[in-house]
């Protein structure tokens, strides 16, 4: 009676495809697969997708690490550094938000929406501080639009801002708070950046309104229970233009061919 | 003493990787990094000895629970999860799906496979990291990746760059 004769577990063949199985089980596993081709194949499944994993992670190992993780920096100014690190990541989420409820509170006495622009807005700080990733699938893809739409439940388009020196980047699809919500990214030839966000509301329709919060501010309106977020830098005028210009091309309902082959060519510019 | 921030200090590559597969987010992960080196070297004391990255990977790991918790998003994963067809295939869409396969997954089953597979802990230092027992490591394994199988074959054929 060899080893190869004690059945086969499950956890052994996890262990076979991360390299930790004792080598006396080895020949075991292998003769075992040789004749489970369902396992088999559910082993080869297992490996390509660690091979997926590392090969979309693996290189951020080798980045430069950047100079905020100096520890000597990090230690130095003792105190104030403790209760920044410790209270960063929540005051920056929730600052955000509490400061817009408190300002829209006047503005929008329907609870739903607050949250809704609040999310919206988070969101859009999130986002447009990202250098490297500020969105997940690029204008120039056609799946662009009917994912996003497919996943939002409603036929969504990219309005089309050119004429305000915006160009759609592209998008990403986000939790919302009733649901799936879509991102859309704009960009000025400067940098400056502006998102416009859809997401299902449990809200009335509205007409638009405006809400800055510091030097941020936002657009919003909703209208057939989807509701559209306009943010950007506090500009009022130019952002209520920008506005308006989106909230027509919703509301016109034509096809939205034109708008996304208008949105596409910035691959190569 | 300089030992200890030595090591710390070698184990920067691999938090971030780590914490960017977890959260999907550059900055979220950055932020998360950092402030697990700040803990972790407040509490030097507390460090008795034993494996130092297992140790950092809890307390980052404990970090992003908390995270979680305090954005208390509750329908991020089940939004993502229920049926998300991935986008027919460009070049680049083996990452995405792989992506959006590990969003799809509960945050301890995510942990588990990418501690394993991407940062090469054992199964016995998971469950170290996770606080619980192995078994509970190996159920989470199992089911992360039947649920990555699943997503990836409801949708389009596995990854290709399988090697």
């Amino acid at each position: 009676m060899m080893e190869r004769d004690v059945p086969v577990t499950a956890d052994e063949l996890h262990a076979y495809v991360d390299g930790v199985l004792p080598p006396d089980r080895r020949a075991a596993v292998e003769a075992w697969l040789a004749v489970h081709p369902n396992d088999a194949a559910d082993v080869a499944q297992w490996r390509a997708q660690a091979d997926a994993i590392r090969a979309r992670y693996g290189a951020i190992a080798s980045e430069t690490v950047p100079e905020r993780f100096d520890l000597d920096r990090l230690t130095r100014p003792r105190s104030s550094w403790r209760a920044i690190a410790a209270t960063a990541l929540i005051a920056a989420a929730i600052g955000a938000a509490a400061g817009w409820i408190a300002h829209g509170v006047s503005a929008s006495p329907h609870p739903g929406f607050e949250q809704f622009s609040a999310e919206a807005l988070n969101a859009h700080r999130l986002y447009i501080a990202e250098v490297r990733h500020p969105i997940e699938v690029g204008a120039g893809e056609s799946h662009l639009l009917p994912w996003l739409s497919r996943r939002v439940g409603a036929t969504l388009r990219a309005p089309n801002l050119e004429a305000y020196s915006l160009k759609l980047l592209g998008g990403r699809l986000l939790p919302g708070p009733n649901g799936p919500a879509a991102l859309f990214m704009y960009e000025t030839p400067a940098g400056e950046r502006y998102t416009f966000y859809c997401s299902r509301a449990n809200a009335p329709r509205t007409a638009l309104r405006y809400n800055a919060s510091g030097d941020t501010a936002a657009v919003l309106w909703v209208e057939s229970e989807i509701g559209y977020v306009v943010s950007g830098p506090a500009a009022r005028e130019r952002l209520i233009e920008i506005a308006q210009s989106a909230y027509r091309e919703m509301e016109s309902r034509l096809p939205t061919r034109s708008t996304e082959n208008e949105a596409m060519p910035r691959r190569g510019s | 003493m300089g030992g200890f921030r030595q090591s710390v200090a070698a184990s920067v590559p691999a938090l971030r990787r780590y914490a960017r597969a977890l959260t999907r987010d550059a900055e979220v992960a950055d932020d998360l990094v950092q402030d697990t080196l700040v803990r972790a070297l407040r509490s030097e004391h507390l460090f008795h000895g034993g494996e130092l990255r297992s140790w950092l990977y809890t307390i980052l790991t404990n970090l992003n629970r908390n995270r979680l918790r305090a954005l208390a998003r509750r329908p991020a994963m089940a939004a993502i999860e229920d049926n998300d067809a991935p986008d027919l295939a460009g070049p680049e869409a083996g990452g995405r799906d792989i992506e959006r396969a590990l969003a799809a997954l509960a945050d301890d089953q995510r942990s588990v496979l990418l501690l394993v597979v991407l940062e090469g802990l054992s199964y016995r230092e998971v469950a170290e990291v996770q606080g619980v027992p192995i078994g509970t490591v190996m159920s989470r394994l199992a089911r992360a990746r039947m649920q990555i199988k699943d997503y990836l074959d409801g949708n389009r054929p596995p990854l290709r760059r399988v090697k």
